[in-house]
């Protein structure tokens, strides 16, 4: 089967000038979480929408109109064309412009920027997807790549966990993962007032007594907030994890995505050219980077 | 490279013919300081300054420009005006095309900026020779000769300006003028090397920035940087003077009563609190010791890493912006007195 991802050769819409914005039309906003909405997109030229391909974890820089631009990470597959699905959640000024607008309204997207998860390396490996909070936001998108050329990886092994059950970003598309036998689909929370969760109960990290994890045939993709990479990365390391096999998505402030601006910039590399896919090497070999 | 000589006194001369090639700017003197400016008159033209407050940059990467006009129904429209407007900057120093040099390496790559590579493709140089005061270090930032980047470059050898011809721009000056420019004769050359000797003799700063990033690797946790941080005032005067300082912010802006409006960039600097500050109010570089450490290590040493040479040209300006006289020099002089006594 020829997959949609790989009909086009990878390209960038953008030619001429690198600022520009392209319209797009919101088609859904599908509130997960409060707050924490999903955000999906439809290039209003055709070609566009047709010939948009990007990489997992790669971002966009998104233009409200009025409000300003914000770089967010793409939370859906290439895998899946055609539209774009961002999980963002409502901070700052920009996002909350984003929040007042409705179905059908239009939006700015240029991209797709930054180098996303090292695909080519990653393949014939197995992969392990830890996320904390909204760090499942950029990890979607390769999930559902790795689902979506399931002979091109090994064991894939997703940990996600989130405070509360009503916290979960993408809950029912991860609860259906959980019966599947192609992934280990482990979902945990801090606490389930409810009682009704009948997924794990606990820490993240406490989700490896579930897994099994080969360090040196495994990539290892963590995003989260700083407690989750404090624990999972000492988790990895315990396991004997070489440090270039830790992924880690980093987040910048970003007034351009394309190195000029500067903002962005971490010791030496700009997080919108070299990054924001790290490996744990280069972090801790990076002034400043967590 | 084509080198021709113009007599001195014929320098008003060719002034006026330049000016078919596009609206003639000068540094003119402005309270007691220099401004590169549009000339009213030549005579207001001052050749032999020390330095402008701001770096020929403004006129590349203009302190605020429209970048686009955003009207609902038609998106974001390219603002495009100015753009093309042919301009000569008459007067130009080796460390600030240097500079505009090493712009022209950030805004190009995969990610062309098409408004500031319009701007220099319209916007014409002609450099001058300088005399080094105390602040200049240029020639230890390897600035104080360029080889390209300008139109025409002139060297004060006297009698005569010698004219270093740089593009087919500066060779239609100088054919436009008619037989304004002389080839020149060996004794011409003579005299240019004399004059190369004696600038080089009259540099009273020096900084060695051979080991720059070995240095700076080391004294990454230098206590230094907590000194500066407490001294420095976040004002970000060094960045808005420096003249390969390129950081920039953007911002949308309504009009007022519409939903029309129009997204800007103005300069912005790594030392203003802002500048690393995320939506969810995580700081990534909160300090003001962090702020500062940034800028220095993004200069002498990053873009060492980047582009193979620190982006600092020498030109001395953030020495006399600084408020409260944090000295490049000094702090770079410091950093290598720790690490090596014996080769100063």
């Amino acid at each position: 089967m020829l997959l949609a991802d790989e009909v086009a050769t990878y390209h960038p819409v953008l030619s001429g000038n690198p600022y520009q914005p392209h319209m797009a039309r919101i088609v859904r906003i599908y509130k997960m979480v409060d707050n924490n909405h999903l955000f999906t997109l439809r290039f209003m030229e055709d070609h566009l929408a047709h010939s948009f391909r990007h990489q997992p974890g790669q971002f966009i820089m998104l233009s409200v109109p009025g409000a300003g631009e914000m770089p967010i990470s793409i939370s859906s597959s290439p895998s899946r064309p055609e539209v774009l699905e961002l999980c963002v959640r409502r901070v700052g000024r920009v996002t909350s412009a984003l929040y007042r607008l409705k179905t059908n309204d239009v939006v700015g997207v240029r991209g797709p920027y930054g180098n996303g998860y090292p695909m080519q390396e990653i393949m014939g490996n197995d992969v392990l997807l830890a996320a904390g909070g909204l760090g499942m936001a950029p990890l979607r998108s390769l999930l559902w790549y790795a689902l979506d050329h399931r002979d091109k990886f090994n064991n894939i092994t997703l940990m996600y966990g989130a405070k509360r059950p009503e916290d979960m970003l993408f809950r029912e598309e991860l609860l259906a993962l959980v019966d599947r036998t192609d992934i280990n689909c482990l979902l945990t929370v801090d606490a389930d007032p409810s009682g009704a969760w009948k997924n794990h109960v606990g820490r993240l990290p406490a989700l490896f007594d579930h897994a099994k994890i080969d360090p040196l045939r495994t990539y290892a993709a963590v995003c989260g907030p700083p407690v989750v990479y404090k624990f999972i990365l000492q988790r990895l390391l315990d396991l004997g994890f070489p440090k270039n096999r830790i992924l880690m998505s980093l987040e910048r402030r970003m007034k351009c995505g394309v190195g000029k601006c500067g903002h962005c910039s971490i010791g030496y590399k700009y997080t919108c050219l070299q990054g924001p896919i790290f490996t744990y090497w280069d972090a801790i070999n990076l002034p400043e980077m967590i | 490279m084509k080198i021709l000589k113009l007599p001195k006194e014929k320098l008003d001369l060719f002034a006026s013919v330049v000016q078919q090639f596009g609206e003639l700017h000068a540094p003119v003197e402005q309270d007691g300081k220099y401004v590169f400016k549009r000339l009213t008159r030549w005579s207001d033209a001052r050749l032999e300054y020390d330095r402008t407050i701001l770096p020929p940059k403004k006129y590349f990467l203009p302190p605020r420009e429209t970048l686009f006009r955003y009207r609902p129904g038609e998106g974001f429209v390219p603002h495009t005006e100015g753009l093309d407007q042919r301009i000569i900057l008459f007067g130009v120093h080796a460390c600030d095309v240097y500079a505009i040099n090493i712009l022209d390496r950030v805004f190009a790559g995969k990610y062309q900026d098409p408004y500031y590579q319009a701007r220099r493709k319209n916007i014409a140089i002609i450099g001058i020779d300088c005399s080094p005061d105390k602040q200049c270090f240029c020639r230890s930032m390897r600035a104080d000769f360029v080889d390209h980047g300008f139109d025409l470059f002139f060297y004060d050898t006297g009698n005569y300006y010698q004219a270093l011809v740089g593009t087919a721009l500066g060779d239609d000056m100088v054919l436009a003028t008619g037989n304004l420019f002389e080839p020149v004769d060996a004794s011409d050359i003579e005299a240019y090397k004399q004059r190369s000797v004696d600038k080089r003799r009259a540099f009273q700063l020096d900084v060695e920035i051979r080991d720059l990033p070995e240095i700076f690797e080391m004294e990454y946790q230098s206590e230094m940087w907590e000194e500066l941080g407490a001294k420095c005032l976040s004002c970000g005067s060094c960045s808005m003077v420096c003249p390969t300082c390129y950081c920039y912010d953007v911002n949308d802006d309504v009009e007022l009563g519409s939903r029309a409006g129009k997204r800007t960039r103005s300069w912005d600097s790594c030392l203003f609190v802002s500048h690393a500050l995320v939506g969810s109010g995580e700081n990534f570089r909160g300090t003001r010791e962090a702020r500062i450490k940034f800028r220095f290590y993004h200069k002498q040493r990053g873009f060492v890493a980047e582009y193979g040479r620190p982006s600092c040209v020498g030109c001395g300006r953030c020495i006399s912006a600084c408020p409260v006289h944090i000295d490049v020099v000094d702090v770079i002089d410091r950093l290598r007195r720790v690490q090596d006594v014996a080769s100063r």
